[in-house]
């Protein structure tokens, strides 16, 4: 998307990043490095905590950002929890700027799922599919009890122009995905392909969880 | 010599399969052949019909995940061994079989399988060459 806008606009466009919250706009924006927003610090203190257990994490630990307010009068915040998942780097950036870098925003934590103590972001699956051409971001996360032991269901639709006659290559296309995921959850999950266009949609939007643990009943 | 078939994707849901026959069925499509490959999650569900053409409509309007594989319609001896013949002409010229399936109908003396194999066009050379007989995409619709 920012390609594209980018090309046929012949600009730079960057992302800022706020809430209305705090200031709206203006708590961070890109450089032209392009490579994380830099948060401005002389006005805010980022910190990156566990969603769960409230500890705060280190450079380069996804987790949940919480600011703090330093200028502002009337209405101050402090330690504000946003709800906004990101990282933050410390490192010093290339365009000379020494402000602490967090990355795009990769989810919310209102969508986040505890399976076998390890927060799942439901846009770290999604992120995976985008990233394998023969299946639709397009899923579903099932959340089961099975004894004492969450278990987590991933479907996936299977583009129809890459659906083959052969067994085989599904199977393989459902190992790779699994691996994937695995690899960026790291817990064990089970995919399934599913066929094009059976996975529920609100609004254009699929409804990405169910979770059937006993004393969950919600859905995302 | 090579036919066509339909191959559709299929989650394991109950009725997913009696839908396919019924739309056929409704759209005046006669299933020649078919064959179920399945997995604890997914099926293939492979036809040869009267009108492949046809039946693919039906079935792509009713949303279904589904496209043309080329396959051979082979004929092989209605007799002990007669499948062990064939296989062993493709096997020694190294051709790879997917795999195959038979045929309901028989024709006189013939059971007629049809393969699913990687070299296409190298199989239907070597097959003929052998004297095997293989059927046309006419004569499989039509029978
Ligand atoms: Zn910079």
């Amino acid at each position: 998307m920012r390609k594209s806008i980018e090309e046929k606009m012949n600009i730079d466009a960057l992302d800022i990043y706020g809430l209305s919250e705090i200031i709206g706009p203006g708590v961070a924006a890109e450089c032209l490095e392009k490579n994380g927003l830099h948060v401005f610090e002389d006005h805010f203190i980022p910190e990156i905590i566990d969603p769960a257990t409230g500890e705060v994490l280190g450079p380069g630990e996804k987790g949940e950002l919480v600011l703090t307010s330093i200028t502002k009068e009337a209405f101050p915040l402090i330690r504000y929890r946003t709800r906004d998942v990101t990282s933050l780097n410390p490192e010093p950036c290339a365009c000379g700027r020494t402000q602490v870098r967090m990355a795009r925003i990769s989810g919310r934590t209102d969508d986040m799922l505890i399976i076998r103590r390890v927060n799942v972001f439901p846009s770290q699956i999604e992120s995976v599919l985008m990233g394998i051409e023969e299946a639709e971001p397009h899923y579903q996360l099932i959340v089961h009890k099975e004894g004492s032991l969450d278990t987590l269901e991933v479907q996936v639709e299977v583009l129809e122009r890459f659906f083959s006659d052969e067994i085989k290559q599904l199977e393989t296309l459902q190992r790779r995905i699994k691996n994937e995921i695995e690899s960026v959850l790291g817990i064990g999950t089970r995919v399934k392909l599913v066929e094009p266009r059976t996975l529920a949609r609100s609004e254009g939007k699929a409804k990405r969880v169910i979770d059937e643990r006993p004393g969950r009943g919600e859905t995302h | 010599m090579r036919v066509k078939q339909l191959s559709i994707f299929l989650e394991n849901r109950a009725g997913r399969l009696d839908e396919v026959a019924e739309l056929l069925g409704a759209g005046g499509i006669n299933i020649r052949a078919l064959s179920l490959a399945d997995t604890s999650d997914f099926g293939i569900l492979r036809l040869i019909v009267n009108h492949p053409e046809e039946a693919f409509r039906i079935l792509h309007e009713a949303g279904f995940t589904l496209r043309f594989t080329e396959v051979i319609a082979v004929e092989v001896p209605d007799q002990p061994g007669g499948l062990a013949s064939v296989l062993k002409i493709l096997r020694d010229s190294q051709l790879n079989v997917e795999y195959l399936y038979a045929f309901v109908e028989k024709r006189a003396a013939s059971a007629i399988v049809i393969f699913r194999v990687e070299e296409l066009d190298r199989a239907v050379g070597i097959l003929q060459q052998k004297g095997v007989r293989l059927l046309s995409s006419e004569e499989v619709c039509g029978l």
